[in-house]
């Protein structure tokens, strides 16, 4: 083993996030982090899904056949976002009509499938668990930063608890509505995207072509 | 027990690539999860139901300009009365308990609903009985009539209602509780500051002529909501329902009976 339990869990967070290294699931990522109570209801299904589907994945590990395992790791991840979308419309039904398509697409989230299929085959379930479940926390630190920024400033409101009092309700600040807008996660993610590389430099990704100069003969 | 144990180890040792195992994996994996997919779906439904229930009410109560944040959404709703209203005889009717008849139902079983010829909001079938809502005030005079409505946007049918003040010609409020449109664009029909342009436009004119109409340009101003920028086809497809549920086909009828007190 070469990375302990810890550093499984912990790791995704920042110097491997699925978001900002990977840079896989963004289109949840832009969907679904206008408010912060959404994108919260929104990272607990997706590491309830990437953790669950990790363990039971890495569980049958030895008896998926290597033909079919691919289909065999979205049935087992496509039952449990079902699960989890019941569960959801059960409980949390104002969430759930806002979050609409977008649980049903963790199915086809690539951190998901990545996880499977690069961890879950080759680990104990255990180690696969957390290893999920880290994914799941990274993705969703990354969702609950770009929320907050978007719901402060898109509408003055954090959880939906007024911060800076808006115009209309007679306060100073005028939201900018471009940050309710899907377009302004892209902004806020390319930033976080900046950041994160300047801050640790080995995430910084080599150069693939360097265009060369004209030699003038 | 040995026998069982045996083909345990029999399967075990088979290839994992071998065609038989592959077979058994994929139906045995299929089975379980399809058990488990129907155990929460079946288990689940019961409460999915009570929510829909109650965010149907809770649209009543919005439009009927009742709701605020923490009501007791069942406690209000009650002062609000339920009536099957027939619609080609433009009266209510006690065929039907109100409390639990099923418009949506109704509309597709042939004993009691309409093929539709002349179909602007493409719907197909009209349902022959509509569940409506009276809100009385205090004295027990008629305040509010709540109508319910639906027809086909872009992408999705839009169901909602619309909320008539006691003249029933003023418009108090309209709001719809379902519909997929294209979100920050069609959606924009949910946007509150679009919603308040109903308040108080008028359905006829004087001479009782069907007259409200959403479009971008405004030929007369009480009758007049402003459509949707960026959501031609949603604008349009509200404003054929609006004018096929207000008009012949719809609660025309049964809104004059109410006038005159024959209903």
């Amino acid at each position: 083993m070469s990375q302990t339990r810890k550093q499984l869990l912990v790791d995704p967070l920042v110097d491997n996030n699925p978001i900002t290294l990977q840079v896989l699931g963004i289109c949840s990522a832009l969907a679904v982090t206008s408010s912060l109570n959404v994108a919260f209801v929104m990272s607990l299904a997706v590491i309830a899904v990437t953790g669950f589907s990790s363990l039971f994945i890495s569980f049958l590990r030895n008896y998926i056949p290597n033909s079919i395992r691919i289909i065999v790791q979205m049935v087992i991840i496509a039952s449990l976002v079902i699960l989890v979308d019941q569960i959801i419309k059960a409980y949390a039904y104002e969430i759930s009509k806002t979050l609409s398509v977008f649980v049903g697409l963790i199915i086809t989230n690539c951190i998901v499938m990545g996880r499977a299929e690069a961890f879950a085959m080759k680990n104990t379930p255990f180690n696969s668990f957390v290893d999920g479940v880290g994914n799941g926390l990274g993705y969703s630190l990354l969702l609950m930063c770009v929320g907050v920024v978007r719901e402060l400033f898109g509408s003055g409101t954090l959880f939906g608890i007024t911060i800076l009092d808006p115009v209309n309700n007679g306060g100073w600040y005028v939201p900018n509505g471009l940050l309710l807008l899907p377009p302004s996660a892209f902004f806020i993610i390319g930033f976080l995207i900046w950041g994160v590389r300047s801050w640790k430099k080995s995430q910084v990704e080599a150069r693939e072509y360097k265009i060369q100069s004209l030699e003038v003969h | 027990m040995s026998d069982s144990n045996n083909i345990f180890t029999k399967f075990k040792n088979m290839p994992v690539d071998g065609i038989i195992k592959t077979v058994i994996v994929a139906t045995a994996l299929c089975f379980v999860c399809s058990m488990v997919v129907s155990f929460a779906a079946v288990n689940l439904k019961s409460i999915q139901e009570a929510n829909k229930a109650i965010d149907k009410q809770k649209n009543i109560l919005q439009v009927a300009g009742v709701y605020h944040e923490g009501v007791d959404v069942n406690k209000t709703f009650s002062s609000f009365q339920p009536l099957v209203v027939d619609l080609n005889s433009g009266k209510f009717t006690d065929k039907f308990d109100p409390s639990i008849f099923d418009d949506k139902k109704a509309a597709q079983d042939p004993l009691l609903s309409v093929s539709l010829e002349n179909d602007p909001a493409s719907i197909g079938r009209r349902t022959n009985y509509a569940t409506i809502y009276l809100l009385k005030k205090d004295d027990g005079s008629l305040d509010k009539v709540i109508l319910p409505i639906h027809g086909y946007g872009l992408w999705s049918t839009l169901y909602g209602f619309i909320a008539l003040e006691d003249n029933l010609n003023d418009i108090f409020g309209l709001q719809f509780y379902q519909h997929a449109e294209t979100p920050g664009l069609g959606a924009e029909v949910d946007n509150p500051k679009w919603k308040a342009q109903w308040k108080g436009k008028k359905l006829n004119n004087e001479s009782g002529e069907l007259m409200i109409q959403v479009a971008k340009t405004q030929k007369y101003k009480e009758h007049h909501i402003d459509a949707l920028a960026g959501a031609t086809l949603t604008s349009n497809g509200v404003d054929n329902l609006v004018k096929f549920w207000m008009g012949k086909d719809g609660f025309k009828k049964f809104l004059n009976n109410l006038k005159n007190g024959a209903a």
